[in-house]
């Protein structure tokens, strides 16, 4: 079911986006690295506000193959 | 022995059924003389009804326990004419602040408004309060307080229940026709019917000191995630009366509940929080561990199951008592009605509805501060120090933060007994909700809206200046006899007169209830909103008035 949650390629630079995610890590403990990702999805998720979008990532995001 | 408190000693004595040695049938009994117990019985004297309360012990509280009691249930005890003692000695605050680490958060007030008779929180030891409330309860004809009478054997018949009693000189038998089961969260009753109690347990074990000092911290609830003086654990400050001070101590699950109680494991924790140089004394310390479940039905038969023993919560909120003193303030206009004959036996099914909608919302609320507070795994952890990071900066995330909801009073909007609104209203004082007060002037003096309500249903009809519909009065009477009284309050604008109205003197009413000329509202006997209207109209009345006594099955 086609949902609100857009999973086209919307990165113009998508080598360079996941350098960045990677880059934010770097020097950390697996703790700190923890205590980042968290502040980001808390921060993106307050940005987006849109609770459909959200509940459709968790979804997706837990549903998924390892 | 405590420093700053004198247990008192309530002696036993032989009761009629053991001077007679036969069993005599009580309209209601009461398990248990604490706080909600109590309030159970005095609600129910004041509906007339006589009242046998058990108690296995002779004397209050051991310990300040409690603590901390909301506006809602002082409201209670407000309406049961017993609060000015408590708000007497108690300690009122509304601030609460929360810290991380060294530097403070958040701020928050519980009642940034004036107008309102009864403050948002109120700080008291549970011994004071008991002592209060049986104080009251002795002085009441209607109420036969027991001690040292402990129940053993509880038996459903088909028109009563039978319960065998414990004393020092021996067991006796009474009965019922309604049995209040408010014996606490290890409830013996709960157990001797064989319920499951199921829910979450929780291992986190916590300290609890009482100390006495003179301290320069103001009365607020303060918290602090993460302490300097308590690393990677939280803490929470609470002034109580006589100069005592609630210190919680987060310890962890692999605490040692014997060795943290030591005063030389106590006083160095201490120490660190409060500076080397403030004097104190301890006062009690206890080690705890909390649940959070609660029983599938609050009614079983003729058995109602209120306060800790149809529920438990975690302490972030001071929902347990609180909650508890709802229960009783829900369960006694009710069984009061059935007794007198007044209304169907199905009005307790609506206690079971309304009540457990409540434990729900408080155990969900419970649950999550307790989630937030005790983190039980790496990302658990990881999101709540994040929120704490964020929060001093950013406010979407200071509404994350969760020291324990403080509790507020439940609404009863999908109630049986509710009739939803027909009419349009933005705001006021929504059917199924607890009304809110305001000043207000009557004959002259000053009073209060929440003064004038509860006991019976009450209509609170907004009139313009002095001009009542002339029918109004009769056709309330006239559902008074047919269904159940009404009593009748007239709220005139503040220009308006007359002996009895309500003078709405700073127009503080008329806005909390978003009224106009003509509206009307229908109020339970425990001060909920039943219905409302624009204008009165005397078949929806009659319609609403019959649902809210349970004559009425379904709903609008």
């Amino acid at each position: 079911m086609a949902g609100k949650l857009l999973t086209d390629d919307r990165s113009g630079d998508a080598d360079g986006l996941y350098a960045k995610l990677i880059a934010a890590h770097r020097d950390l403990t697996d703790e700190q690295s923890l205590l980042v990702n968290a502040r980001l999805i808390l921060l993106l998720a307050n940005h987006i506000g849109d609770t459909d979008v959200l509940d459709e990532a968790i979804d997706l995001a837990r549903a998924l193959p390892e | 022995m405590l420093a700053t408190y004198r247990y008192p000693d309530y002696p036993y004595s032989r009761c009629v059924e053991q001077r007679e040695s036969r069993p005599r049938r009580h309209p209601v009994t009461v398990i248990g003389a604490g706080p909600v117990g109590l309030t159970a019985a005095l609600d129910l004297a004041a509906h007339g009804l006589p009242v046998v309360v058990l108690d296995e012990d002779r004397t209050v509280s051991v310990g300040s326990r409690a603590v901390c009691y909301a506006k809602r249930a002082l409201e209670i005890w407000n309406r049961l004419g017993c609060a000015q003692p408590i708000l007497d000695k108690g300690v009122v605050w509304k601030v609460g602040k929360i810290f991380h680490r060294d530097r403070m958060v958040y701020q928050f007030d519980l009642l940034p408004e004036t107008g309102h008779k009864i403050p948002a929180f109120l700080n008291l030891q549970q011994y004071y309060l008991e002592q209060f409330l049986i104080e009251r309860a002795t002085a009441d004809p209607r109420i036969e307080l027991r001690w040292q009478n402990r129940v053993v054997g509880v038996g459903a018949k088909s028109g009563h229940v039978e319960l065998e009693v414990e004393t020092p000189e021996g067991r006796y038998i009474t009965e019922c026709q309604y049995l209040v089961a408010a014996d606490g969260a290890r409830s013996p009753v709960r157990k001797m019917l064989g319920l499951d109690f199921k829910g979450q347990v929780f291992h986190d074990r916590f300290l609890i000191a009482d100390v006495v000092m003179k301290a320069g911290f103001p009365p607020e609830r303060w918290f602090w995630f993460d302490p300097p003086f308590h690393r990677r654990q939280s803490a929470l400050l609470h002034m109580q009366a006589d100069d005592v001070w609630r210190i919680d101590f987060q310890l962890g699950p692999q605490a040692d509940p014997e060795e943290e109680k030591k005063p030389e494991r106590v006083i160095p924790r201490l120490r660190a929080m409060l500076g080397a140089d403030t004097e104190f004394e301890l006062e009690w310390v206890s080690v705890y561990t909390f649940q959070c479940r609660r029983l599938d039905r609050f009614r079983h038969g003729r058995v109602m199951f209120v306060g800790d023993a149809a529920h438990q919560v975690s302490p972030f909120g001071a929902r347990g008592a609180n909650s508890g003193v709802q229960d009783a303030d829900n369960l006694a206009w009710k069984l009061a009605l059935v007794l007198k004959g007044l209304a169907p036996d199905d009005l307790l099914e609506s206690y079971d509805a309304e009540r457990i909608a409540a434990a729900e919302e408080n155990l969900g609320h419970s649950t999550r501060s307790t989630d937030f507070i005790t983190p039980k795994t790496a990302v658990s952890r990881a999101f709540r120090d994040a929120v704490l990071s964020l929060a001093a900066e950013f406010p979407f995330a200071r509404r994350m933060l969760n020291s324990g909801r403080l509790s507020t009073p439940t609404s009863y909007p999908h109630s049986p007994l509710t009739t939803r609104d027909e009419d349009a209203f933005e705001g006021g004082v929504a059917p199924g909700a607890p009304c809110v007060d305001a000043p207000v002037t009557i004959g002259g003096s000053s009073g209060w809206l929440i003064d004038a309500l509860g006991g019976d249903f009450t209509a609170l009809y907004f009139a313009d200046r002095e001009s009542v519909p002339e029918h109004l009065a009769a056709d309330l009477a006239a559902l008074g006899e047919t269904i159940v009284p009404v009593r009748f309050t007239v709220v005139v604008p503040p220009t308006g007169k007359g002996p009895t109205a309500l003078v709405d003197s700073e127009g503080l009413l008329a806005r909390r209830y978003d009224a106009r000329p003509g509206t009307f509202y229908l109020v339970r006997p425990d001060q909920h909103v039943a219905a409302r209207w624009r204008a009165f109209d005397r078949e929806k009345v009659s319609a609403a008035l019959r649902r809210a006594i349970g004559q009425v099955s379904g709903r609008r």
